[in-house]
């Protein structure tokens, strides 16, 4: 595969470099919203839906900002960009699907200092992506998060039930679990090919 | 905690070292992990991270808590983080001029302090409550216990994953490089390994009081 190629764009970000694991960006939320396995799916979307957005949106703005000779404004731009994208997102899930918005809630505005998504805006900007390749970069990026997630959530399912240590109770078997998970995630690097 | 209390009291050496040990923004809060666990390979790399946080933490608390009665209520979050970004494209822009490694070597990390979460939440509970003084020695305490931590995992990662102190090589030539250290696993590795350690050391220092109470508690 060559790594201009949409496919691996998108596999690169889905696993090979998992924002979570390789790149340890979003770790709050990974930590934080994964003790159920519904939230972190409702996260994980929710998350996926944003970076989409501000993914382009970002796009956007490097053009102009590129074009105005402006760079040194990219990331207060990018920071503002992302907060609106959040609440634009946040208003249209409130229109479109009440139902939805009430499971998500709390999670949308959360969102915004998720450094996954900033993470996502400046490394699209440094490998100089196309439209087309941005698009399949934060769709990568965001199913990564999304099953990151879910595969610490049902773990963590299953810890709960398991009788560790009384000191490792807590956040401590939780970064040695995602350790483990991190490890079997280089696994595919050698998906790549270089 | 009670807020009016807080706010009445003086400036104390607590205020500056439970942000270093009692609070530490790392090992007891568990916040700013990205920055925490990305760049702390090499204790150099670890060492630039926790003084960049710093000076941003310092700059921003102290400009928060300067403008905290101008700042309209509906619109701080946005506003202190627009704060913070200003602050970080500074040391950004520093960090470039002064040591290109330095800035090669954490990347796009230096941008993302803008996403620390240490930093937001100081401004949004501390800086937008307390005078300037106070917020910037709050603030200063924070920042030294974030250095700390992430100096605490980058020494380790280094002498583990590649056996050496601040590129100085400690051990003989026969030291095998424990490799995985210093990739993304280790990371996670050795921050679950301090966690065990600070809560057995906690646990232990809860049992001898336990004990000291029943030996009192005893008769004769």
């Amino acid at each position: 595969m060559h790594p201009d190629d949409l496919s691996f764009i998108f596999l690169n970000a889905f696993i090979i470099n998992n924002f979570v694991l390789a790149f340890f960006l979003g770790l709050c939320p990974f930590l934080g919203v994964s003790a159920k396995i519904e939230t972190a799916w409702n996260m994980g979307l929710a998350t996926m839906f944003v970076m989409l957005v501000s993914s382009l949106c970002a796009y956007g703005v490097n053009i102009l900002l590129v074009k105005f000779d402006l760079e040194f404004l990219r990331l207060i731009c990018y920071i503002a960009v992302i907060a609106s994208a959040v609440q634009l997102v946040e208003i249209t899930i409130k229109k479109i699907s009440p139902v939805m918005f009430r499971a998500l809630g709390i999670f949308l505005p959360l969102i915004t200092t998720n450094c996954a998504i900033l993470g996502l805006a400046l490394f699209q900007t440094f490998k100089e992506y196309n439209f087309l390749q941005c698009l399949a970069y934060s769709a990568g990026a965001g199913a990564g998060f999304t099953l990151a997630l879910m595969l610490m959530a049902g773990l963590r399912v299953k810890l709960d039930l398991a009788d560790v240590p009384s000191i490792s109770q807590g956040s401590a078997i939780s970064f040695m679990l995602a350790g483990m998970l991190s490890l079997t995630f280089m696994g595919f690097a050698g998906l790549g090919g270089h | 905690m009670n807020e009016s209390s807080k706010r009445s009291k003086p400036i104390t050496l607590d205020t500056f070292w439970r942000g270093v040990w009692k609070e530490n923004p790392v090992f007891v809060m568990v916040l700013g992990l990205c920055p925490a666990l990305a760049v702390t390979n090499t204790t150099f790399n670890a060492l630039g991270m926790g003084l960049a946080t710093l000076f941003v933490l310092v700059c921003s608390s102290a400009l928060v808590s300067l403008l905290r009665n101008v700042i309209p209520k509906q619109v701080r979050i946005a506003s202190y983080i627009v704060i913070i970004a200003t602050f970080v494209t500074i040391v950004d822009y520093a960090i470039h001029a002064i040591s290109l490694e330095l800035y090669n070597a954490l990347g796009a990390f230096i941008q993302l302090i803008v996403a620390n979460c240490v930093i937001l939440g100081r401004a949004e509970s501390y800086a937008s409550k307390n005078r300037i003084t106070k917020s910037v020695v709050n603030a200063a305490g924070i920042g030294i216990g974030f250095t700390f931590a992430l100096l605490c995992l980058g020494t380790v990662r280094e002498i583990l994953g590649s056996g050496t102190i601040l590129e100085y090589p400690i051990f003989g030539d026969a030291f095998q490089p424990w490799v995985v250290m210093v990739l993304p696993p280790g990371g996670f590795f050795v921050i679950g390994a301090w966690l065990l350690l600070f809560s057995w050391l906690k646990e232990r220092k809860q049992r001898r009081v336990v004990q000291q109470e029943e030996a009192a508690r005893a008769p004769g």
